[in-house]
Formats: C-alpha cells, structure tokens, sequence
C-alpha cells in the first residue's frame, strides 16, 4: 500500500479541500512572482504517467513540480514499453523503482489510480482515472470559482460556495470531472444541478446531493454559474445522441444563447473545448468566461496539492486521522514549526 | 501570536501553561519604542527602510513597529509580511503548511530590511526568511528585530535589536501575545493525542 495520495476529492473532505485552496492562495503569490520558484521540494521527484491523451493537466502538473525545485519524469504511453506490450503493473513498478516520491496516473480505467496506489511506494495522485475522477481538476475549479466571486464582491476570497448555484451541463455520464466537481461543490456548501440528455445522465445520481434537469434554457435564470463538459466522443460507445447539432441546439451555449444571458452569469470548462458544439467562440471569449483563470490556476493548485503531499505530512492513517498523535511522534517539535527559531 | 502557542501546544499533543509573566503589555511597547529609535538612529532615518513581519508572530509586532516610526519621524514605511514555509530546513521531516500568503509591497532591491519576528530560538526560521527575501531583490542590509531572543541557536545567526534577552531550557516555551511575553511549558491533555 502507498503512503498518502489523492485519488479522490472524498479523500480530502471539506477540511482538504479548504487546506488546500488557502495553500494555492500562498502559490498564486509565489507564481506571480519575477522567479515564480520556491525550494520546497529540492530533491523530491515527480512522475508523470499518462496512459491517456492531455495536454493541460500533464504540463500544468510539470510546471507545478518545478516551481517547487522537484525534478521531474515524464511517461508517455506511445514512447514507452507499453507498446511492446509491457503490463500497467509493470510499467509502473519500473517507474517506482527508479525512485518517485510522487506519481501523477492517468488511465483509461476507472479505478486505476488506485490500483495503482496498491503496487507502487510513492505517493499516488489521480490525474483522471477512465470516468471515476479528476479530484485536481475540481480543486482548480473550486480555486477559480471562489477567487472570481471575491473579486465580484470586491473581497478576499472565502473558503465556502455557500448557496452558489452550479450547473453541470451535458455529457455528466462519461464525466470524471463532473464526479469530482459534484463532491467539491458540494462539499463547500454549493447547490449543484446536473443538466444533459437522460442518455447522457449516469445511472443513478442517488446519494450525490444533486438535482437533474434536462431543459437548459429553464435553468439558466436559475444559476450563478454555468460548468460545461466536453462531450466526450472518445467514450461515446452507442448511438446515445440523435445527431450532434441536435446536442448543441439543446444543451450548447450558443451564440443565440449567450444572448439570452444574465450579464453576472460565469462560465466555466474543464477543457478542451469543442468550440461550436458545447459552448460558442463569444462565450468562450467573453469576459463571463473562467476557462483561462481555470488553466492559469492549476499550476499554483497544483503545486498545493504536492507540496501538502510531500511537505504538509498528515499522511492518511487506516482507521482514521489523528494529527496529535503523529505530531507528538516527533522528536523536538520546538526547533520546527512549533515555536519558530 | 496565540496562534503560534495554539500550534505549539496542539504539535506537542498538551495546552500551554504559563508558569511566569516576563514582561506586561507596557514592557512590550516600551521595548518596541526603544527598537524604533534605535533603528532610526542606526540607519539614520527612515529613508529606504522597509519592516518585514515573520509569519505568524512577527506580524503584528512589525505592524506596531511601523506605526511607531511614523509617530517618530513622520515616516511612511512600507510594511510586508513574509511567510517562510516554502523555505524552512525541516520540510518533509514534520509538517510544514503555509500560515498566511506573503506579500511584499516594494522591490526590496538597494533597501534595508528590517526583519520582525516575536522569538529568536534556533534561527532556522530566520535563515528561511533569509533566503525568501532574496527572492524578492538584492537588498541592501537585512537587520533583525526580535522581542525575545532566548538562546539556544542553532545557526551563525544573531538580532540586531532586542527586546529581552531571556535565559531559558530547551523544552520551555515563550508567548509572545497582546498581553506581553509568558514563560511556560506545554504540559500533555488526557485523552486520544494528549499522550507524550
């Protein structure tokens, strides 16, 4: 079994994430900096192992490692022994020999990254895992949420969404980001609503703490914000849809739409965008738009979720948590953090 | 600065008990005049002065500082408030978090920096410091303020301005609060993570 991880948002709880956004609070200071790089983790070093396409996650989490002084490895599926037909547990066994404090898995399967966790000793974070999960992405997202809403109010940012109004729009099923953003949202207070074709929708959202809709322009005077997926093409396996401009006409912002629109409404995408299917160029564009802030932040959430891996070292133990009891384990705690030389 | 005793306390697994008052509120403000004249008549004036608090205890004392200045010489000194968490020697040895982000208002390039922190003990923190203020430009002097320095250095490293110079054993501990500095000791809670 692998020391602490994030594989899921429900790893963090409402507490984790809070840890987490006021620590990326501390990295966004440190990235606008002249020399955005801090020698947190001089010495650590980061993998990434990619079983499945990305490009912003995979640079956002290099940049992230370097900007706290870890080195950095980098796996890519078609460059690698996988295509000479070497096996996942193999292929990341090698790479955990070579000796990684962190790997960052994304897999095609659900419920790899933490199977994953199983075989290798470094700490494992799920970069997205088949349609399960992308807990980092929802942290970002969450990040960018809350700092757009204070800068609306005129504020410092809070550590609750409470009473925001989120709607998840479209292709919520094959979702792992919609999964992760549910439990974040929620987590901090927000009231999310799932909106999408019932072909589209998951089996059963019971226990989710959500509404589901399936009328968008009914909805949209309802919300605060607006979170679009990207229809997922890749892992669209029947004829779950009539016909693409159907799903846009019904599900998309359009430009017709976007007319239509409280002027206060913020989008938000996960990316990458399908631009002209799920969401038009002037929305994209527009000032209501989040999508940059979302990828500028991840870098700096990014480096809060290493640095509290490596650094923060509350490591999950079985059967709960008990922060004293591995506090009074250390030895001398006054020369640290206790009582500051 | 309550804050630090509450962390203190809660990573030593008991409650801080105060078995002495070293210095009252009074004390406290009468050593942070004297620190303000004598950093003026150090660097004679105020000119490229900029006070930098130390991340949690420092800040308030640097705040105090800075308003003292002004009542001094009219001054306007830029103030920061330094955390240096992503700095310290003993990440991944215990936890390390950040407290509060940091912020520096000026280009620290070609100024003295007078650096506040509450307790000079071991001087790693203040070696962090050292190093993040760097990232922030090539000052011209970094001098230290510290309202306690009470021994037990671990590092080449002394304060330029004190309040008291307090003796004290390795396993006490100073705090440093609104209502002056306590010598204590954290003593262990019953029940689950109060055992030493």
């Amino acid at each position: 079994m692998s020391r602490a991880g994030l594989l899921s948002i429900g790893d963090l709880g409402r507490e984790g994430i809070v840890e987490v956004l006021r620590l990326a609070d501390s990295f966004a200071e440190v990235s606008a900096r002249a020399i955005p790089k801090v020698p947190a983790l001089r010495g650590k070093t980061v993998a990434t192992v990619f079983f499945e396409a990305s490009t912003r996650t995979r640079l956002s989490f290099e940049a992230a490692a370097k900007r706290l002084s870890a080195d950095t490895m980098s796996f890519a599926v078609t460059t690698s022994s996988v295509t000479k037909g070497e096996s996942l547990r193999d292929t990341v066994e090698t790479v955990d020999a070579l000796g990684v404090d962190v790997m960052v898995v994304r897999h095609a399967s659900s419920g790899a990254a933490a199977q994953v966790a199983r075989w290798v000793d470094a700490c494992v974070v799920n970069a997205g895992d088949g349609q399960h999960e992308h807990p980092t992405q929802a942290l970002l997202d969450c990040f960018t949420l809350r700092e757009a809403l204070a800068a609306r109010a005129g504020s410092t940012p809070v550590d609750d969404l409470d009473g925001v109004r989120i709607a998840i729009v479209g292709d919520v099923g094959h979702s792992r980001v919609a999964r992760s953003c549910v439990l974040a949202f929620g987590a901090l207070g927000a009231r999310v609503t799932l909106v999408g074709p019932a072909t589209l929708m998951p089996p059963t959202t019971q226990g989710w703490g959500v509404e589901v809709r399936h009328d968008l322009d009914e909805v949209l005077p309802e919300i605060d914000v607006c979170y679009l997926l990207r229809l997922q093409s890749e892992r669209l396996r029947e004829a779950l849809l009539p016909s693409l401009g159907e799903y846009s006409e019904r599900f998309g912002l359009t430009r017709d739409r976007a007319r239509r629109l409280d002027p206060d409404l913020l989008v938000m995408h996960p990316g990458p965008m399908i631009r002209g299917l799920e969401i038009a160029s002037e929305v994209a564009d527009s000032a209501r738009s989040l999508v940059t802030r979302q990828v500028r932040n991840g870098v700096a959430v990014r480096m809060a979720v290493l640095f509290r891996l490596l650094a923060g070292g509350l490591p999950p133990v079985p059967g709960g948590m008990d922060p004293g009891a591995l506090a009074t384990a250390q030895p001398e705690p006054e020369t640290g953090g206790a009582q500051h030389g | 600065m309550v804050n630090q005793v509450r962390v203190a306390a809660r990573s030593r697994g008991g409650a801080f008990v105060p078995r002495a008052t070293v210095m009252d509120a009074d004390d406290v403000r009468r050593a942070l005049v004297r620190i303000a004249h004598e950093i003026l008549e150090r660097n004679h004036g105020s000119g490229s002065l900029v006070v930098v608090g130390l991340q949690t205890g420092g800040v308030p004392l640097a705040e105090h500082l800075v308003t003292l200045l002004a009542d001094i010489d009219g001054s306007d000194v830029p103030l920061g408030v330094l955390d240096v968490a992503f700095y310290r020697d003993d990440i991944g040895i215990r936890p390390v978090l950040a407290e509060e982000v940091t912020r520096i208002p000026v280009d620290l390039s070609e100024r003295v920096v007078v650096l506040v922190d509450d307790v000079l003990f071991t001087g790693r923190t203040v070696r962090a410091a050292l190093d993040a203020l760097a990232d922030h430009g090539r000052a011209r002097s970094v001098q230290l303020a510290v309202m306690v320095d009470r021994g037990h250095r671990e590092l080449p490293i002394r304060p330029d301005y004190v309040g008291k110079n307090l003796p004290t054993r390795r396993d006490e501990v100073v705090e440093v609060g609104a209502s002056g500095v306590r010598l204590g000791e954290v003593v262990a809670l019953p029940g689950p993570g109060g055992a030493r």
